[in-house]
């Protein structure tokens, strides 16, 4: 018996060793492997700055955008009773089928050189493929479903009870959801828009195809990453994925404790 | 009579409620339904024939059965170790327990780009690991289909068993115990009683990391670059097509990746709803 646990518990150990300790370790050697010097010199570089800028703001935008919609699109999932209801919410998984590339493809295909929409946005001199809001548009459609997918399962076990009440003693919708509903969703709420953030921070693919990776200008951290592996820049590219990674992870176990009183929130119901 | 005093008590004005419902349905519109639209209408608007046509040439072929072969392997690897490491998770008790659980989740909270740059490292032929592994074994990772595996195995991790897990630890143990009981060897319990409670989680599980494998695009392009005929994956070839201006095979490429990832989802729901019925 005690051996057989052993057996197993090494073999999951070796497994997961190899497969995600060894290349994070890597990561880290192959930053460092010229100095940290020659690390943080790398990383001072104006495309290497302006490249997580850039992250910055699209992260930003896109976790206000889908903050308040994804908060509305919860809200009329759980509340609200209407036909074509369980087909809505079944299309919400459709950003998991869609490849980054092709979702950066349709972008191509509506604003891009021949676009659909380009005599429109011409039109109106709005630059959107290989410009920032493509990018932030790309960045829109992969997040999407992050935050509809926390909140609707806390929504649901927060139930009507206390809304009704606070409606019968003559508040109005708005009061209602501000002052009754919110505060029960916060912690959700805080971990949606955390793993909103941290799905955007990575994006790649999409980001890549729509913004024509003009460098220094419209480049995200990974596309920069992606261009000075190309360029053999090695030690730019090692120390700007070491250190995206690390944003990334830092916010994933930040967002941990915002989910674990979420859930305490959900079994208190 | 209640509900009536409530909704005196809140003037619900109907206008808000549409307003409501309409901006919500209008950004699911845009953001989910019209890129599929697109690709849709795009890749058919051409003409079935300019599909299979484009999809017949040899390097497109090529990268579709590379992409679906990988997937494959990936996912069979992937039941396997997802399955044992749950398992080891939620039945035994061992020093660092709680660290292993959290080392799970970290493939979901790294960059598939960073994922890339870090396997390029490892195995990289200027690398200690990779260089070995060439000379010695003659085995190359980097720019070659057994790369392509690894970075999936990476990025898909978690599925199996965060999908297993949650299962597992509500499993029933009293049909094990009788069996046991019963004097079954421990590897026929699990065989006979364990494993088909945890198949339908364990099935869904691992068709969802091929579905998501279909996609992947930033390990892969890092780790396998862009070989026709050779590493080149279809999400790859897609991106290889723009940027070649040819928006007809990027289309083309597109539907079929789709039609392989929604299929693969379908199933998952199919078989869900199958077990919900018989339920």
């Amino acid at each position: 018996m005690n051996w057989r646990k052993w057996l197993l518990i090494s073999i999951v150990v070796g497994y997961m060793g190899i497969l995600i300790i060894a290349p994070l370790g890597a990561i880290v050697f192959g930053a460092f492997r010229e100095g940290t010097a020659a690390m943080l010199t790398a990383l001072q570089h104006p495309h290497v700055l302006r490249s997580f800028g850039l992250t910055l703001i699209i992260c930003l935008v896109v976790v206000a955008i889908h903050g308040i919609f994804g908060t509305l699109v919860a809200w009329v999932l759980v509340r609200h009773q209407f036909i074509g209801k369980a087909f809505v919410n079944r299309l919400l998984d459709l950003p998991f089928a869609m490849s980054p590339v092709i979702v950066g493809f349709t972008l191509i295909v509506l604003f891009g050189r021949n676009g659909v929409l380009k005599p429109l946005t011409e039109a109106l001199d709005w630059q959107i493929a290989f410009a920032l809001p493509g990018m932030i548009l790309a960045t829109l459609f992969v997040t999407l479903p992050f935050m509809v997918r926390e909140l609707m399962p806390v929504l649901e076990a927060f139930g009507r009870k206390q809304e009704e009440a606070a409606a019968t003693l003559g508040a109005s919708g708005w009061q209602t959801f501000r002052l009754v509903t919110f505060p029960a969703l916060r912690w959700a709420f805080l971990y949606g828009l955390g793993l909103t953030c941290a799905r955007a921070l990575g994006e790649f693919g999409a980001v890549l195809v729509i913004s024509g990776g003009i460098q220094g200008r419209t480049e995200t951290a990974t596309v920069y990453i992606f261009r000075a592996l190309d360029d053999r820049q090695y030690a730019g590219a090692y120390s700007a994925a070491l250190l995206l990674g690390a944003i990334s992870l830092v916010l994933v176990l930040v967002i941990d404790v915002f989910h674990r009183r979420s859930q305490k929130s959900i079994e208190q119901r | 009579m209640t509900t009536q005093t409530i909704e005196r008590a809140t003037p619900r004005l109907p206008w808000g409620r549409w307003s409501i419902r309409g901006a919500a349905l209008t950004y699911l519109a845009v953001f989910l339904v019209l890129p599929l639209i697109v690709v849709v209408v795009d890749g058919l608007g051409a003409g079935v024939e300019s599909i299979t046509s484009v999809v017949s040439s040899p390097i497109a072929r090529h990268a579709i059965w590379l992409t679906i072969w990988t997937g494959l392997v990936m996912s069979l690897i992937n039941a396997v170790m997802g399955l044992l490491t749950a398992f080891v998770l939620v039945r035994y008790e061992f020093p660092g327990k709680t660290l292993l659980n959290a080392v799970v989740d970290l493939p979901f909270a790294i960059p598939t780009l960073v994922t890339g740059v870090m396997l390029v490292i490892l195995y990289g032929p200027q690398a200690a690991i990779g260089g070995w592994l060439n000379q010695q074994l003659g085995w190359q990772v980097i720019f070659a289909p057994s790369g392509i595996i690894l970075a999936l195995l990476f990025t898909s991790f978690p599925f199996v068993v965060r999908s297993v897990q949650p299962v597992l630890i509500n499993l029933d143990r009293s049909s094990e115990e009788a069996a046991a009981t019963l004097g079954a060897p421990a590897w026929q319990i699990f065989w006979r009683v364990t494993l088909p409670a945890l198949l339908p989680a364990l099935v869904s599980g691992t068709l969802l990391s091929f579905a998501r494998a279909i996609g992947e695009f930033g390990a892969i392009v890092v780790v396998a670059g862009n070989i026709p005929l050779r590493s080149q994956t279809a999400a790859v070839y897609v991106y290889g097509e723009i940027e070649s201006g040819s928006q007809r095979d990027a289309s083309a490429m597109s539907l079929v990746m789709l039609a392989i990832a929604l299929g693969t989802m379908s199933l998952v729901d199919w078989l869900s709803r199958r077990r919900e019925v018989q339920a």
